[in-house]
């Protein structure tokens, strides 16, 4: 156990898979210089030219070949430089990659992981920090994870490195240099589809992911001062959705608020709710989301758009 | 444009000629039998033929070795017959049958036979070019020899596929042979009227490519030019850009009666059709008997694909392998 950031733990753990399994490629731009979030740097001097490739600013193509790659043996490891340019690479993902285990009855499955950086909150503007989960969300065959803390970004990376089947990860920029610890090796590895409980609580359930776990938790310590008890839930992955560790929780408060950074429609907060309803019955719900609107450039906008810790507990206390 | 077909070396191998005929014949006569079963309303959805240009295909597949790769589109029944897809597992799948290639998950626009090196027809337009480039990847990575080839239509050189793939594998020297079927029509469009320049060869010279302009309905220059690029690819020489003009004797799909070309165009190129130019090459006993073998095997295919069982609804499946890990 290391104590290192978040960008670090990226980087020991595509390193450790590289290591471990020649199959596994690393494909993105600037990579061999550690690309724009300096989250792989040294790893071509390590890996050589061939297995951590430096691509044209093709994103379709290097994922597309990525897909093509996959089928065919090897375990690509994509990076789109920013998440808001995954929409170049929607065809590959969605009509290629995440069908071909049903599709082809089965004759091989895609072991692709697409990483990527996303999230407001750096002054970025509309097309340099949206996180597009829900461009993902309906598509059966797609896993999406989006780790919270230095050690799941490389425990959750790892596992997707290692799963047979086509992974997104959403990197948030701003938690790239968040310390904490990190396991190394196989004791790193944090199984996909599994939700954490950050917190404990007995009043409500606050479910969140990537930053909007650190604001949830900010949001229980301000609501423990008011003797409310939340309890926080890091999804981890998305997609697959990991309903019993919400149902469980939910089962206890009787109140479940989600947290997303995105817009409030067709997101994973809605699965949230939806899911927990289904499975566990009426429950008192709120989403905490950003307004239907561009993400702004100005700080003055881009802060109030985002979702926040006093968000959070004013949607616990209108539970209440 | 203007590709005249060549004079042929008329002591090529009787053999050689007679089966590159049957090749043909079988995808001609296959597609016959599915046009009548689309008609009849046996194969649902819709349809893509290829007849007409069965000599791309027979061609650039008679060139392959075993273990090289076929990415190709949703017009690919002559591709998977001539890389020795099962004709019986392919008309299973059309008629979406459990014994189909895809096990009747996948339909004819994406037949996918990997153990024969098919990784799939793709339905979205360039989607084969990315494939064939991966697979290249993989090749390159792995050493193992093989060559990756990409089939796609003259619509698909005005995709972002076309130009990002034929430049990152230009840069990385992927063993990677691009085999456009230049048959003058996007969907419904005249290819000339929605492609700059109309000159598909030429884009290979913006990428620094080898290219050329093959006649695509002379099943042996076809050969002989993915011959060539074959070799290149497989000597770490890298990808080849080949322009094979060809024509769609039907229109595009079923709602396609291809009525918006001229009729003395289809006239002619009715006349260039690949399967004449090379019967008139072989002996009319040949000819005969290349026609009473394939239509032999298409009734016992049609009779074996029509009396497989249709897949179960509710039979267990997953859209991953395994479970989350």
């Amino acid at each position: 156990m290391r104590e290192v950031t978040f960008r670090e733990a990226v980087r020991d753990g595509l390193a450790e898979e590289l290591e471990r399994d020649e199959r596994v490629m690393l494909l993105g731009e600037d990579i061999s210089l550690g690309g724009v979030f300096n989250a792989t740097p040294g790893l071509q001097s390590t890996f050589g030219p061939d297995r951590v490739i430096d691509t044209p600013i093709s994103e379709l193509a290097f994922t597309g070949a990525a897909f093509g790659a996959a089928v065919k043996g090897l375990r690509p490891v994509v990076e789109i430089m920013f998440g808001d340019f995954l929409g170049l690479v929607v065809d590959t993902l969605v009509n290629q990659a995440s069908k071909y285990w049903y599709l082809t009855n089965e004759q091989a499955s895609v072991p692709l992981v697409v990483r990527s950086a996303v999230g407001a909150g750096a002054r970025l503007g509309a097309c340099h920090s949206q996180i597009p989960t829900s461009l993902f969300m309906g598509e059966p065959g797609l896993t999406l994870v989006a780790p919270s803390t230095p050690a799941d970004a490389k425990g959750l990376l790892k596992s997707a490195i290692r799963y047979d089947n086509p992974v997104v990860v959403f990197e948030h920029k701003l938690l790239y240099g968040r310390k904490g610890d990190v396991p190394d090796g196989d004791d790193a590895l944090v199984p996909l589809g599994r939700a954490t409980v950050r917190r404990s609580g007995t009043d409500v359930t606050v479910v969140a992911a990537m930053r909007a776990v650190e604001l949830a938790i900010e949001a229980a310590e301000t609501l423990a001062e008011e003797s409310i008890a939340a309890e926080v839930i890091d999804l981890r992955t998305l997609r697959p959705l990991d309903a019993t560790t919400v149902v469980e929780s939910v089962a206890r408060t009787g109140r479940l608020v989600v947290v997303e950074e995105g817009p409030p429609s067709g997101g994973y907060a809605a699965d949230v709710i939806a899911a927990a309803i289904e499975l566990g019955g009426p429950v008192a719900a709120r989403r905490v989301t950003m307004p239907d609107l561009p993400i702004p450039f100005a700080s003055t906008l881009e802060d109030a758009a985002l979702p926040s810790a006093s968000a959070v507990a004013a949607a616990v206390r209108a539970l209440s | 444009m203007g590709v005249e077909p060549r004079s042929r070396d008329l002591s090529a191998d009787p053999d050689d000629l007679a089966r590159l005929y049957v090749a043909m014949l079988r995808i001609r006569l296959f597609e016959d039998a599915v046009l009548r079963l689309f008609l009849a309303n046996e194969v649902e959805g819709t349809t893509h033929l290829c007849q007409g240009q069965e000599a791309v295909a027979v061609g650039v597949c008679a060139a392959l070795e075993p273990g090289d790769t076929v990415a190709a589109t949703y017009r690919g029944h002559g591709a998977a017959l001539a890389l020795g897809v099962d004709a019986t597992a392919l008309m299973a799948e059309l008629l979406g049958r459990e014994t189909g290639t895809n096990g009747g998950r996948g339909g004819s626009m994406n037949v996918t036979d990997l153990e024969r090196g098919l990784i799939g027809c793709f339905g979205i337009v360039g989607g084969s070019i990315a494939a064939a480039t991966g697979a290249a990847l993989a090749a390159q990575l792995t050493r193992d020899g093989s060559v990756a080839v990409a089939f796609f239509g003259d619509g698909a050189v005005n995709q972002a596929y076309f130009h990002e793939c034929l430049n990152f594998a230009a840069v990385r020297r992927l063993p990677v042979v691009y085999v456009c079927e230049n048959n003058l029509y996007g969907e419904w469009t005249p290819m000339a009227s929605v492609t700059a320049g109309a000159d598909i060869a030429a884009r290979g010279a913006a990428y620094a490519l080898p290219a050329q302009a093959v006649d695509g309905n002379d099943v042996l220059a076809v050969r002989e030019a993915a011959s060539a690029a074959l070799a290149r690819a497989r000597n770490g020489e890298g990808p080849t850009l080949l322009e094979f003009l060809t024509y769609r004797h039907k229109g595009h799909s079923k709602v396609d009666p291809g009525a918006y070309r001229p009729p003395e165009e289809v006239e002619e190129w009715l006349g260039r059709d690949p399967l004449l130019r090379l019967a008139a090459q072989l002996g009319d006993d040949a000819v005969e008997q290349a026609h009473e073998d394939a239509e032999g095997e298409l009734e016992r295919l049609l009779d074996a694909a029509r009396a497989a069982a249709f897949p179960t609804p509710g039979a267990p499946a997953t859209a991953t392998k395994g479970a989350a890990a």
